[in-house]
């Protein structure tokens, strides 16, 4: 990370943009292939996201000062775990459609990689509300990418959005079966990549 | 104990619902370490064995202390705990043990944590309620499926270095798409036995 402080909002933006969970980190991959055959499956997901990251940055941030070193992971993994064990809680009280066909995914919240890095490299390290802000970042940035794969996802391979039909028929099966999840990630991710190079002079995703 | 069923759960899981392809868990990993053939093959070793003894680790701290005790809400908690413990241990253990070995596979060991499938394996046993020996052959089969997935990414990729992709495709986007193609290949399994 960065060795100025950076304010707030940058945190936000960096967040949803700059260090994109799914198309510029690529982490967390599992669930975005997983669940955004649909957009309501997608966003419900996001939003777990967005909540647990929210809050694990938070808590570990309060705690820094009490966490030795040395046993940190465990106490990570118990906290968002935790958090996991809420959501999970919530949604099968509440959400029980939804969390039928997405409940095994809400519980491996707890093995996401992106959590975890962030409370390791930011919230271990930062004070309580800029820990927050970059928590809250991170996960809108992560709802983002999930909005954006499961919008096409579903408009291409079912015709519909939010279950509402738009097009007649089945136009590609292929985007809403497995096979169609890893070649929406990779033609969007090659998509950001070009923007990127041909407008903001970058050089592509990191991680390769 | 019927030996055709638990043959059908080592297929089954580890071909028509391949973690990687069908159920999608493990994609850190599945695109982290499948550079290079070596530590493809290093990596599936390690993360079958790890896998099978944390899925009998978990399956006797659930039937034993979890149901007892009523306390099955906390398995996400609970599982993801035995898995950081074991694995913690297993470390420790094979530094003192076998060094050798030690060097070869600990960095495979120490990313283990990060793998999703690791914990989906334990709640999917605890979930349909597989006795002791199905939950061994439903890890084993997860374990070889992982690996299978692994070491045909490995080989692709080390042709592709000499590849001329797309600039902005190079790297992970046409992994991703090449990943599209294998799970499409995939499909093809299922209806193969039906459980």
């Amino acid at each position: 990370m960065s060795l100025k402080p950076k304010s707030n909002w940058e945190l936000i933006k960096n967040g949803m943009f700059g260090e994109n969970t799914i198309f510029r980190m690529a982490i967390s991959l599992c669930p975005s292939i997983a669940v955004t055959n649909g957009l309501k499956n997608g966003v419900a997901l996001g939003v777990s996201v967005v909540f647990v990251q929210t809050m694990v940055n938070f808590t570990v941030s309060l705690l820094r000062k009490f966490i030795h070193p040395k046993i940190r992971i465990p106490i990570f993994m118990l906290i968002i775990a935790g958090y996991v064990t809420i959501i999970d809680m919530l949604m099968a009280t509440y959400a029980r459609a939804i969390y039928k066909e997405i409940g095994l995914y809400i519980q491996i919240i707890v093995a996401f990689a992106s959590i975890f890095a962030r409370a390791e490299v930011f919230a271990n390290k930062n004070k309580v509300f800029s820990s927050l802000c970059d928590g809250f970042g991170m996960g809108v940035g992560f709802l983002l990418a999930m909005i954006v794969i499961s919008f096409f996802r579903e408009l291409l391979g079912k015709g519909e959005l939010f279950g509402i039909s738009l097009i007649a028929g089945n136009p590609l099966l292929i985007m809403i079966l497995p096979a169609g999840g890893f070649l929406a990630v990779g033609l969007l991710m090659g998509f950001f990549n070009w923007i990127d190079m041909r407008f903001f002079g970058g050089k592509g995703a990191s991680g390769v | 104990m019927d030996f055709g069923k638990l043959f059908e759960l080592v297929v089954a899981s580890s071909l028509i619902n391949n973690f990687v392809f069908t159920m999608f868990l493990g994609l850190c990993i599945f695109f982290g370490v499948s550079k290079k053939m070596e530590t493809a093959v290093g990596m599936s070793i390690t993360f079958t064995m790890v896998m099978v003894v944390s899925a009998a680790l978990s399956w006797v701290v659930y039937q034993f202390i979890m149901i007892p005790y009523e306390l099955t809400f906390l398995k996400i908690i609970i599982f993801i705990g035995v898995v950081a413990a074991f694995v913690q241990s297993a470390d420790t253990i094979m530094k003192k043990v076998s060094p050798t070995l030690y060097y070869k596979l600990g960095v495979y060991l120490a990313l283990i944590t990060t793998n999703c499938i690791i914990i989906a394996v334990p709640l999917k046993n605890a979930g349909e309620h597989y006795n002791f020996f199905e939950s061994l052959a439903f890890a084993l089969g997860s374990g070889l499926g992982f690996g299978l997935a692994l070491v045909i990414m490995a080989s692709i990729r080390e042709k592709l270095e000499v590849a001329d992709v797309p600039r902005p495709f190079r790297g992970l986007p046409i992994s991703f798409i090449i990943a599209g193609l294998i799970a499409l290949a995939f499909t093809g399994f299922s209806g193969l036995i039906t459980l």
